[in-house]
């Protein structure tokens, strides 16, 4: 299927550095696709330069088709919602989200419809005549939310969405923004410096680093066949060999029968359903985790054990 | 204690002056230094001087329409410095902004002075000096004040909400009027109240620019005391203590007021 929004070999340089590097992706309908990095990477930046706040030095961007690469925000197809939410605080929650359908000259009582409709999807319609002063975090971020759904877009760019939430609100947050989003059948464009939330949220996650793409892939993939160390680390605990072989903690087993890489037990992390052995080989402490289920061994601190593990679960990553 | 003493002694020395000329208003001896009793009757004569009414009619549509005039270009200038980027001749542009504020009035009342002579002497259909000229030589002075204030409120304004506004589909004018306007209005009033009362109580600047039908309040208090003071003035005085107090604390509270 046509992608609903493509960049193609962009770059943006802010006086000496380079903050997006000749990236290219494209987004599908109905698509989710998180962009992952740390801070720096220059993920925001790709975001803005989406959404037309940045214009880029090289490289174009297609929007379902149109190029859009010298339009301004307001000329294009899609919304951003931006990390503060910015809900203009001098209007009710009713004309936040009606701000954008009245710039595209709705006529009044279609605009109502809209920002009824738009509001009943975040299920704040009870709070439409309140200031944003008066407002939670959360509804906050419903609000943001809602103004940007009432125009419709083609994509929807959201900036670390959950940035503003405390923990529990996040999570909760994170699996209604997927059913919403489904409910709806908008692309989404999320920008996180989180891998639990990438993980979570994305269909597909694109990595970044220093204004470059490491690798774009599912979550599975990603997880299972990092294309390098660096990504490996990005998700969860990974064993890396000085040679560059890598192997996740789940996936090796202890055993007591000889066989595999030797080692001793040094130390152990109990946790309810896992417990977590730091072996020391004889190039490196390992960390294994092993699941309690059913009769699996327990091992003693400085007992010897073997280490073993599938062919599929060891790689060799580049740096 | 010590602090204490130091304050009371300071706020004393800035004030008492002028509870004094206050007090002093409702003196009903004609001699300004001579207690004889309490009375209104310098107040019914301050308001039936027509010379010091015509001066105040003057003063105060001075005041208000440079205060206008100062508002609109200080906003566009302050606006400008806090967000149009590092364009080219940002730096010169700024220190010309920012040259009334510690340019010696004598200087700048001179300086428009000789602009509006040689202005009148090149076109002479031009009216000559009054309120005209007092408008536009008081703007130009306020207007700096005004930049000032307008540039810190937007310099602290996150672009978010501008940027919104764009993403959610408004033009630039629209972005302005809608979101821009409405969030840096505190300012803008703060901005017109300080412009308002920098212009009314100016008499050097006045002095320069004014015409022979055009003296300000400050000018007739300035001129009658210099033949001796009346406790009229001391009214007058008054008068204009308590309108510049109040407006003063009126911008004060508006500028420090935070966006909710």
């Amino acid at each position: 299927m046509a992608p609903i929004l493509s960049v193609e070999g962009i770059s943006k340089r802010f006086g000496v550095t380079l903050a997006v590097d000749n990236v290219s992706l494209s987004v599908g309908p109905n698509e989710c696709l998180a962009l992952l990095g740390p801070s720096g990477c220059g993920k925001t930046t790709l975001l803005r330069l989406m959404a037309g706040f940045e214009t880029p030095d090289a490289g174009a961007i297609m929007i379902d088709g149109v190029d859009m690469t010298r339009k301004p925000p307001y000329a294009r197809p899609v919304n951003m919602m931006f990390q503060s939410y910015a809900l203009f605080p001098h209007m009710t929650v009713e004309d936040n989200v009606a701000f954008g359908l009245k710039q595209d000259g709705l006529p009044a009582a279609d605009r109502l419809a809209r920002v009824k409709e738009a509001l009943a999807a975040v299920e704040m319609e009870a709070f439409a005549p309140r200031k944003p002063h008066q407002l939670s975090g959360g509804q906050r971020q419903r609000v943001a939310l809602a103004r940007c759904i009432a125009k419709r877009p083609k994509a929807l760019l959201l900036d670390e969405p959950m940035a503003a939430l405390d923990k529990h609100l996040r999570e909760r947050t994170q699996l209604e923004l997927l059913v919403l989003r489904r409910r709806l059948g908008i692309s989404f464009v999320v920008v996180t410096h989180d891998q639990d939330e990438a993980m979570t949220m994305a269909d597909r996650i694109v990595v970044m680093e220093s204004g470059k793409i490491l690798q774009a892939d599912t979550p599975r993939a990603l997880y299972e066949r990092p294309g390098s160390q660096a990504v490996a680390r990005f998700f969860g605990d990974i064993n890396l060999w000085p040679s560059g072989l890598a192997v996740r903690p789940e996936r090796i087993a202890l055993s007591r029968a000889p066989g595999g890489v030797e080692g001793t037990v040094t130390d152990m992390i109990y946790r309810g359903t896992t417990t977590t052995y730091l072996v020391q080989t004889h190039d490196l402490v390992v960390r294994v985790l092993s699941a309690h289920a059913g009769d699996a061994p327990q091992f003693q601190k400085g007992e010897k054990v073997f280490l073993s593990w599938p062919d599929d679960a060891a790689r060799t990553l580049c740096p | 204690m010590t602090a204490r003493v130091i304050l009371g002694f300071g706020l004393a020395f800035l004030y008492l002056p002028l509870l004094v000329v206050m007090g002093y208003s409702f003196n009903a001896s004609r001699l300004v230094t001579v207690w004889t009793g309490f009375s209104t009757q310098w107040y019914f004569e301050l308001f039936a001087d027509r010379q010091i009414m015509r001066a105040a009619g003057i003063s105060f549509i001075v005041a208000f329409v440079s205060a206008s005039v100062a508002t609109v270009l200080g906003m566009a200038a302050g606006y400008a410095l806090a967000r149009f980027g590092p364009f080219r001749g940002r730096a010169i542009f700024a220190g010309l902004l920012a040259m009334p504020l510690v340019m010696p009035e004598v200087i700048t009342g001179l300086a428009l002075l000789l602009l509006f002579v040689a202005a009148q002497s090149a076109m002479p259909w031009l009216p000559g000096r009054g309120v005209g000229t007092l408008i536009i030589a008081h703007a130009s002075l306020t207007m700096a004040y005004v930049a000032v204030i307008v540039q810190a409120r937007v310099a602290g304004m996150a672009r978010d909400y501008e940027e919104a506004a764009a993403d959610l589909g408004a033009k630039p004018a629209a972005v302005f009027l809608y979101v821009t306007l409405p969030l840096i209005a505190p300012a803008l009033v703060a901005g017109w109240l300080l412009a308002f009362v920098l212009s009314l109580d100016d008499l050097v600047i006045a002095s320069f620019t004014s015409g022979p039908q055009s003296t300000t309040l400050p000018m007739v208090v300035f001129s009658s005391v210099r033949l001796g003071v009346s406790p009229k003035i001391n009214a007058l005085a008054t008068i204009l203590i308590l309108v510049t107090f109040a407006m003063l604390v009126v911008a004060g509270l508006l500028s420090r007021r935070r966006s909710k």
